[in-house]
């Protein structure tokens, strides 16, 4: 890893990370990809997090299906834990939650694939701060 | 310096900016109560942890109150000590820590003397309004204190004197709330800790949490046993304190009146440890020469600094601490041990008294004395040189017990020939005196001149601390001395180090000396009766014919009749010992 | 097309199941499945206006929807495209009807700044946290502001403690700068110990690198070269990610010497500990960290002046250090536009006991606690009725529906006898008795008192014990005045804040639910049926058809009837362990 020497080296790598976050979400690009976030923090490990991440990126890529699955945080839903969230190219975030192998196993087969909603979505009831 | 003016009660003081509300309303004579606070001026110790909450006080604006001992002023600031809202809480607070204490006071052994069962009469606690659980502990008896923690208020007081000033470190706070007490690590019991047993817990506990193994029954059984032959031996700081348990003044001497009550009580001999004080000296200061000589003959092998060893606290804390060091300290018994060696031998033998009949007691400032006599080395053939010890309270609760009316006793002296003393062996019992003795004998034993100023005023005083060159006919030997195992550390770890300038130290593990002893009568945090003593010791030594322990007549007569010369095989035998590695002990115990 | 049907409790509760299952039926009947689906969602936490149906792609939003109304959704939006007017949410303020969610208030309850990150980035990616602006506050901090400058800024923020003091954070560096010193130090307190809490967690899990960078901005302005993390073992987790995020941010360069060629040296330490709740406080914590045991110390001197090792000290709390980078990007005068007049930004909490949406939360600071219960909350559980909500960790009072108006800030709290404290925010229902919670967390405080000072460790097991005889019917009238009485010396008199504090849960309940204590003192009586030594079960005759459920699952054999008789309780016998009420399918057991 290179050392980050000044604030505008810092400033370039930020926008070249950026560019590339850009390039692998937004809608207007026909190579977008899927993003699956898994919320990892403790309480979403103890109800079973990581079966079901582990479970995401091998059948994702058993099913062929071109998705990168990250780890996040605690989106603050404990109350449906295990929670995933979901960014189709080119539309809103959606989260699933109480997700379970059966349920990761609908999220592939019915979101993913045909952009069907499942029972048990969470609603976003957030804003978020704007960041510039 | 800032000066602070504010309003205590409605008075206005000024003090310096860095007061607190305490030391301000004594300005005003206002004492506040306190129960956990405790001010040893002259050791730069102020314990104050704001543990107990009885000095609470009123401060206008503040939202709560504020212990007084631990808050400082600010400029008009205004404070109220015997608000409505003071007194309710100050009584609430204590009623509660009443609540979590035995109801045993008739047969406590700190009734009378006791901090809280003080504060419950000033504060006039009729009723306790808290039933509840009281927090109970197993006790722990060691050979030299009890530790009966259910009566522990978590004042922390002897955690100040064992972490802080001596350094010992072995009790702490241990458990959380309703369980929090003081307790060795992992709750092992003291005889299992690295304990020195010098007592200055026991000196400084408020109630009745920490005391000394009490020795008086076993005592008054022997004193009644027609078999036996009871000898008492009396060490130089307890006739310098003994006063005070019959309302006499701090600093009053009470040694003939002390030798008029051992016998009203019954001993067969009253003796005095300044007589073996004077043997000490003579074994020891051989040594020191010895050692010296060598030395300045430029003999590598030769260990120096020679470190005294008639201090059984600071014994045990080399023990523990400096186990690597052990060839450092003299191999001189304590005055104590040399006592009961030469009372079971030498006396034994001209009284014609078999040594199994015999009891030697000894009344000693000290809590560690009552394990050292304990100690294996100590014994021939399972009998003890000294068989146990008593310490300076237990004595004037004896006299007590005896209806001795001890303030108007005529003097008496002690017995012949173990009770002849000179002025030397009287300040063994105050920091600096052993030292002081040893440079008079060693002087002239060295010089061969005669001393023409007997009293060595550098050695003396308070200080944690000192050091002193004092001159040998042209050679210059440099004296440290050290009170409290605190500062005994710091001059160990010179040595260790390589970098100690001494030729000789001598160490004293109670603060002042055996004046301060952990079985002394308590000073109730105030060290100004520490410093009285002293003086009294001192005063003690001037008055003496004589004042150098190589002139004492006794002592002279026993070489010839019976130990030969200093450093004799006998006298080894008799008067000399070794030491053991007890970290050695400590990890075999884990 | 897809119809969300919120499939929350509160939205259930109001025959939200039905409008779901009306819902699917006339997709069938019109056959169309392959156009429409009909989805059960989670809670919209807008429970007061539900049932609620979302219909997506247009995000047209209606409330209090009824099941007859399906008919109407499908034929007309689903088939026709027409939007139902009279169905859209009228808001309270412009009284105009807003057809889309992304316009309605509501969503604006919450306001994400110290959560910003957290369930958005790969917390094990450094990169992730660049891309978002990540040390870039940093940066501006080190090579374009001078260490006053950045402590004036704070100051402006309003940005107060969010541990639970709510001590002014710029002023308490400010405190720090001025104290000069060969080495100082800059300590994030992450000793999170209120029961059910997590926010400070959840922040070290999903966004670690915004603590370092503000641990690195609160040493540059107060001259501290060394960080220390001061976190409680038993969050594996955090530290795992705490650990990773250091690592990323040395190998960067954005730790170590000469930061972004600043010159300016700063590096972190992590420290362990053992979880003993009173090591939250910030002298307590200092003296662990040196080894020593876990108590508070006398203030002054303040870790400011004489902290860690005796050296300036600035200890600040996981969540306000995450606030720190934002308020340095975008400016003092935008974050002090949020919240209240004295308590400026947001705060996180973690929402918990009988709440449907139990969780993480962050509202503006002023939000009131009816919001943040019925509407974010998502209401009760179970369709029961609110009792009390408990803020401020285990010291904070019981507040009740009188206090649900009261905006949310550090004084307001306190006002009304509770407290901030680091966020826990638990709720309770009709069927929690509020001695039993008193008890409950006077058990916590005593366990969690260090001991040091004796009202606190005598104290409170005494008002412990107290409380325990009140729940026992052992206790009268009179003695809920010696209760009050200890509760408010041991405020005055103890050392530290958990002493402070320690009593507001039953002062509070004191206060605010005396009927229920008088009921226990006086007519040996849990109105709330918890107190096992003042209830009894007892067989409704009338309900009982003698199936002999009750009697075979009792445990202790204590319930005797024959087949199709009225059986009978042996009060004697009868452990209160709730099987019986629990085993009955006819209402037949009560509890009395």
């Amino acid at each position: 890893m290179t050392k980050i020497k000044s604030l505008a080296d810092l400033k370039k790598m930020k926008s070249s990370l950026q560019s590339q976050v850009a390039l692998r979400e937004k809608s207007d690009n026909p190579e977008g990809r899927i993003l699956v976030r898994v919320g990892m923090g403790t309480s979403g490990i103890a109800s079973g997090a990581k079966q079901v991440m582990e479970f995401l990126i091998d059948e994702l890529e058993k099913r062929n299906v071109d998705a990168i699955v990250t780890q996040t945080g605690d989106m603050g839903y404990s109350y449906a834990e295990p929670t995933v969230e979901v960014t189709l190219p080119g539309q809103e975030p959606i989260v699933f939650g109480d997700v379970d192998q059966k349920k990761a196993d609908d999220i592939i087969e019915k979101y993913i694939k045909n952009g069907e909603l499942l029972d048990g979505i969470i609603p976003q009831n957030y804003e978020t701060i704007d960041k510039k | 310096m800032e000066l602070i003016k504010l309003t205590i009660d409605n008075r206005t003081v000024e003090v310096e900016k860095g007061t607190t509300i305490f030391h301000a309303a004594k300005k005003l004579d206002i004492t506040i109560p306190t129960l956990c606070y405790m001010n040893l001026k002259d050791l730069n110790i102020e314990h104050k942890p704001g543990g107990c909450r009885i000095c609470v006080v009123e401060v206008e604006g503040r939202r709560n109150l504020a212990p007084a001992c631990a808050t400082e002023c600010f400029e008009g600031m205004d404070v109220k000590t015997h608000s409505v809202r003071v007194l309710n809480a100050r009584r609430t607070v204590l009623e509660l820590i009443i609540s979590d204490h035995p109801f045993d006071c008739l047969i406590c052994a700190k009734s009378g003397k006791c901090d809280l069962q003080d504060m419950a009469v000033k504060l006039g606690v009729r009723d306790i309004p808290f039933q509840g659980e009281k927090s109970t502990y197993k006790p722990d008896y060691s050979p030299a204190i009890i530790r009966d923690i259910d009566k522990c208020i978590m004042c922390r007081r002897c955690e100040t004197m064992c972490n802080d000033f001596q350094t010992v470190g072995v009790l702490s706070g241990i458990h959380r709330g309703f369980e929090a007490v003081v307790a060795p690590a992992f709750e092992r019991d003291l005889d299992h800790s690295e304990c020195t047993y010098c007592g200055q817990c026991v000196a400084v506990c408020p109630t009745a949490a920490l005391t000394e193994v009490d020795h008086t029954q076993q005592l008054i059984n022997d004193l009644s046993n027609p078999n036996k032959t009871v000898v008492v031996q009396t060490a130089p700081a307890v006739r310098a304190a003994l006063g005070e348990e019959f309302g006499m003044e701090p600093g009053t001497l009470v040694t003939g009146k002390m030798v008029a009550a051992l016998r009203q009580l019954g001993f067969h001999f009253v003796f005095d440890t300044d007589f073996a004080a004077d043997l000490t000296i003579m074994e020891e200061g051989t040594e020191m020469l010895d050692r010296l000589t060598r030395h300045l003959e430029g003999d590598k092998e030769v260990k120096l600094p020679i470190l005294t060893s008639c201090c059984p606290g600071w014994v045990n804390f080399f023990e523990y601490y400096y186990p690597d060091m052990m060839d450092i300290p003299s191999t001189a018994r304590s005055p104590q041990q040399m006592f009961g060696a030469i009372a079971k031998t030498y006396f034994a033998e001209k009284q014609k008294i078999d040594r199994k009949d015999m009891v030697v007691v000894s009344i000693m400032p000290c809590v560690a004395k009552k394990y050292e006599c304990t100690r294996e080395e100590f014994a021939t053939d399972g009998s003890p040189d000294v068989d146990y010890s008593i310490s300076t309270r237990e004595l004037a609760s004896l006299i007590k017990q005896a209806n001795i009316n001890f303030n108007l006793l005529p003097d008496e002296d002690f017995d012949k020939p173990m009770g002849e003393s000179t002025g030397a062996a009287v300040i063994f019992g105050t920091t600096g005196g052993v030292i002081e003795a040893a440079a008079r004998t060693a002087y002239e034993l060295h010089t061969g001149k005669s001393l023409e100023k007997v009293d060595f005023e550098a050695l003396r005083g308070f200080e944690g601390i000192r050091s002193a060159t004092v001159d040998f006919n042209g050679v210059d030997i440099n004296i440290g001395i050290a009170h409290g195992l605190g500062n005994a550390r710091k001059l160990l770890d010179e040595v260790k180090a390589g970098k100690s300038k001494y030729h000789a130290i001598e160490i004293m593990a109670c603060p002042g000396g055996c004046i301060g002893g952990g079985g002394q009568p308590l000073h109730h945090g105030d060290s100004s009766i520490i410093k009285a003593r002293a003086k009294a010791i001192y005063a003690e030594d001037k008055g003496k014919k004589l004042r150098k322990s190589h002139e004492n007549p006794d002592i002279i007569k026993l070489y010839d009749e019976y130990l030969g010369k200093p450093g004799s095989e006998l006298a080894h035998k008799l008067l000399h010992t070794h030491y053991f590695d007890k970290k050695a002990k400590q990890v075999l115990l884990d | 097309m897809h119809m969300l049907v919120c499939g929350g409790t509160g939205c259930h509760a109001s025959a939200g199941e039905m409008l779901f299952e009306n819902l699917k039926k006339e997709v069938q009947e019109n056959n169309l499945q392959d156009e429409v689906q009909v989805i059960a969602t989670g809670c919209f936490g807008f429970c007061e206006k539900g049932p609620i149906v979302k219909v997506i792609p247009d995000n047209t939003f209606y409330v209090q929807v009824e099941p007859k109304d399906a008919k109407e959704l499908i034929a007309e939006h689903a088939i026709k495209g027409r939007v139902i007017k009279r169905l859209l949410y009228i808001d309270p303020v412009k009284k105009e009807q807003i057809p889309d969610s992304k316009h309605m208030g509501f969503y604006k309850k919450q306001l994400r700044i110290a959560l910003r990150n957290c369930g958005m980035i790969d917390p094990e990616n450094i990169d992730e946290y660049l891309a978002a602006d990540g040390y870039e506050a940093m940066g501006k901090v080190l090579l374009e502001m001078k260490p006053d400058a950045v402590i004036q800024e704070i100051i402006d923020s309003g940005l107060r403690g969010r541990g639970g003091g709510g001590f002014p954070t710029g002023v308490k560096w400010q405190i720090a700068s001025k104290n000069h010193a060969d080495q100082k130090y800059v300590v994030c307190n992450a000793d999170e110990g209120d029961p059910g809490a997590f926010m400070d967690r959840s922040i070290l899990e999903g966004d670690p690198h915004c603590v370092l960078e503000a641990m690195v901005i609160n040493g540059f302005s107060i001259g501290a070269t060394k960080g220390l993390i001061y976190i409680r073992a038993e969050y594996p987790l955090a530290i795992k990610r705490l650990k990773i995020a250091i690592d990323q941010a040395r190998n960067y360069g954005l730790l170590g010497t000469d930061i972004l060629g600043s010159g300016f040296d700063f590096d972190v330490e992590i420290r362990y500990g053992a979880g003993a709740f009173v090591c939250g406080e910030e002298t307590a914590l200092i003296r662990s960290m040196e080894g020593e045991r876990g108590e508070p110390t006398f203030k002054p001197p303040f870790p400011a002046q004489s902290g860690y090792l005796g050296k300036p000290t600035n200890v600040n709390n996981v969540e306000t250090y995450a606030n720190i980078p934002v308020i340095i990007n975008k400016g003092a005068k935008w974050f002090a536009s949020i919240g209240t007049e004295k308590s400026k930004g947001t705060k996180v909490f973690a929402l918990a006991g009988k709440i449907n949406n139990v969780g993480l939360i962050e509202v503006p600071m002023g939000i009131t606690l009816r919001e943040v219960i019925f509407e974010i909350g998502g209401g009760i559980q179970g369709g029961k009725k609110f009792k009390a909500v408990q803020t401020g960790g285990p010291s904070g009072g019981c507040l009740t529906e009188k206090h649900l108006d009261t905006p949310i800030d550090f004084d307001n709290l306190l006002a009304v006898g509770s407290m901030m404290g680091s966020g826990g925010m638990i709720v309770m229902d009709e069927d929690d008795c509020m001695v039993a919670v008193a008890k409950f967390y006077l058990d916590f405080t005593v366990e969690e008192s260090c001991g040091k000072c004796s009202p606190c460790r005598v104290g409170n097991k005494r008002l412990y014990e107290q409380l325990d005889l009140i729940t026992k019917g052992k206790a009268t009238e009179k003695d809920l005045d010696k209760l009050r009485n200890l509760s408010y010396v041991i405020r005055d008199t103890s050392l530290c804040g958990l002493g402070q504090t320690s009593p507001n849960p039953v002062l509070s309940t004191l206060d605010n639910f005396r009927e229920e204590y008088l009921a226990h003192t006086n007519e040996h009586r849990c109105p709330a049926g918890v107190c096992k030594d003042l209830i009894r079960y007892e067989v409704i005759a009338e309900n009982c058809v003698g199936c002999t459920a009750c009697a075979r699952n009792c445990p202790v054999n204590c319930i005797s009837g024959e087949r199709k008789q009225v059986h009978v309780i042996d009060q004697s016998l009868c452990i209160k362990c709730n099987a019986c009420l629990e085993k009955c399918k006819f209402n037949a057991i009560a509890v009395i």
